[in-house]
């Protein structure tokens, strides 16, 4: 019986009447906002990024993104028929994790691999740690840096779009990121490139404009905190533009930094994951000025050419205890009774 | 008969029960170092195993010997002796493993399953009972140390002890060879371990 209610999301919860005044227990909801309708609303705004990737590498794209979506709730399901706990696919959190790790694979990435990501991420980063809301780490993310270890040469044989492979005469050229080309060739890439997304990389990420466009609608909608995305960025800048200053030659330029590579798609829809960002708006400074400088660290000193995925996921490591030391003080605290 | 039943107990405790890196959890510094591959696996567990046995029988040979206070000393020094023999047995007769294993065997010395054993048991205990658990500390060992063996190298190379047997279709993880694929199989071995005794113990209760 549990199942049927579950399985019917479309169904619109009757919403209570709002009165003057209510006396409950808390929480306190007022909004007719649930998992359900946060979560589609980020699905609805991943769309321009999802189509950018099917414009710019061809219908490969898509098919990638269809199969980590059915892997991650295929997983879904399975774990919680195993643990016999309610099934909850349509919430749509597995399809944001597997659209999202999707976006993060290059495009020629095989379709088997894509669904050990979407099992790791979902099996392991989510329902392992007990389910949405209990994850310590982003599971895209984490699902991203399994397949990183497991399969670290194909997850960095990457692809020019499509404009540029026909141009050449083929179906498909291998090319470096321009993140790569910058630290191993120290050639930049144009900004304008970089900008609409036409350069190469994984499939989600080389459209700052698409994803900024996605970014704003939700900050429109109110779902995510602008201190996070926008502090995240500023400080890639900041850090990044530090280096730019003493060596301007060696270094990239600022925009450079938050137009390459992930960081659009992790500062928008990574690091203001709910699960995983801290609460405080301290915990949230701290979160991503130090998450800013540890992917700029890795940009220009590590041994990857791209540190955006390691610095979310070594600060969603960090959230519990920003949560426990940045709490805010409420009125009279700490204040002796004499 | 009550006194062999006891030995098999001793015996018995460390194949299951007691499994020292999965129930216990100690040991786990070599389960999780070197287990990429089976053999490296099986010549670690089996060094443990001679180390664990000579130790035991010395241990309790000289447990009223050896005075209280500076008995975890005479512990350290009877187990770096037979280290250094399994040590350079190993380098003398099989120097590729030797090798693979690099300081693991050296520090064999500080493993805590063996100190362990030694403190907790031994030091208490005659000789056959004493000879009982290590035989079943060291066999247990050496078995999670191949089911770890078996499962890093079937998916991080695609076969088991150097026998290809998954064909070309299969793309090795890699992540199963490095550490965090130690890491992962661990923790899946030690749920795994967990859950079935918890199975037992619901149907015996029932």
């Amino acid at each position: 019986m549990e199942e049927k209610i579950q399985d019917k999301p479309h169904e619109k919860p009757k919403e209570p009447p709002i009165e003057r005044l209510i006396v409950s227990s808390s929480p306190h909801f007022l909004r007719d906002e649930n998992i359900h309708k946060i979560m589609h609303t980020v699905v609805l705004a991943l769309l321009p990024a999802m189509a950018a990737s099917v414009y710019f590498f061809g219908l490969r794209a898509a098919g990638l993104i269809i199969i980590s979506v059915a892997a991650c709730m295929l997983t879904e399901y399975a774990v919680q028929k195993l643990r016999k706990k309610p099934i909850t696919i349509w919430d749509g959190s597995a399809i944001i994790t597997g659209i999202l790790l999707a976006l993060t694979l290059p495009p020629s990435f095989p379709y088997y691999g894509a669904v050990l990501g979407s099992a790791f991420a979902v099996g392991v980063g989510k329902q392992l740690f007990g389910g949405l809301g209990y994850n310590i780490f982003n599971p895209a993310l984490l699902g991203r840096a399994f397949l990183q270890a497991t399969y670290p040469v194909l997850i960095t044989t990457w692809s020019e779009p499509l404009s540029k492979a026909a141009k050449a005469g083929v179906d498909a050229v291998t090319a470096a990121t321009p993140l790569a080309l910058m630290k191993f060739e120290g050639k930049m890439s144009s900004h304008l490139d970089l900008f609409f997304g036409n350069v190469a990389g994984s499939m989600g990420e080389t459209s700052a404009l698409a994803l900024l466009i996605g970014g704003l609608y939700l900050r429109y909608r109110g779902y995510i905190n602008w201190k996070l995305p926008l502090g995240y960025l500023a400080s890639m800048a900041l850090f990044g533009g530090i280096f730019w200053l003493i060596n301007p030659t060696k270094y990239p330029d600022p925009l450079f930094h938050i137009l390459a590579g992930g960081a659009m798609l992790g500062a928008w829809f990574m690091v203001t994951d709910m699960v995983t960002s801290p609460v405080t708006p301290l915990g949230q400074w701290i979160f991503v000025i130090c998450g800013g400088l540890l992917a700029v660290v890795i940009r220009l000193f590590g041994g990857l050419p791209e540190g955006v995925m390691y610095s979310i996921l070594l600060m969603n490591a960090f959230v519990p205890l920003l949560n426990k030391h940045t709490r805010p003080k409420f009125f009279g605290e700490g204040i002796k009774v004499e | 008969m009550a006194d062999k039943q006891n030995l098999w107990h001793e015996f018995k405790k460390g194949l299951w029960q007691d499994i020292p890196p999965f129930r216990l959890v100690l040991g786990t510094c070599p389960t999780l170092a070197v287990t990429n591959s089976v053999i490296n696996g099986v010549a670690m567990g089996l060094a443990t195993l001679f180390v664990l046995l000579t130790s035991n029988i010395t241990v309790s040979l000289l447990r009223k010997i050896v005075p209280g206070q500076v008995r975890i000393a005479a512990y350290v020094v009877i187990i770096a002796l037979y280290v250094t023999v399994a040590d350079m047995f190993l380098a003398a007769m099989f120097p590729p493993i030797s090798k693979a294993l690099g300081p693991y065997v050296p520090l064999i010395v500080v493993n805590c399953i063996i100190l362990g054993r030694a403190e907790a048991f031994a030091q208490k205990n005659p000789l056959m009972p004493s000879i009982m658990d290590a035989l079943g500390m060291g066999i247990g060992f050496t078995m999670s140390l191949a089911v770890m063996g078996v499962i890093r190298e079937l998916f991080g190379f695609g076969s088991i002890m150097d026998i290809k047997l998954l064909g070309d279709w299969f793309e090795p993880w890699i992540v199963m060879i490095l550490p965090g694929g130690a890491f992962i199989v661990f923790g899946f071995l030690v749920a795994l371990v967990n859950y079935l005794s918890r199975k037992k113990a619901e149907t015996i209760c029932h």
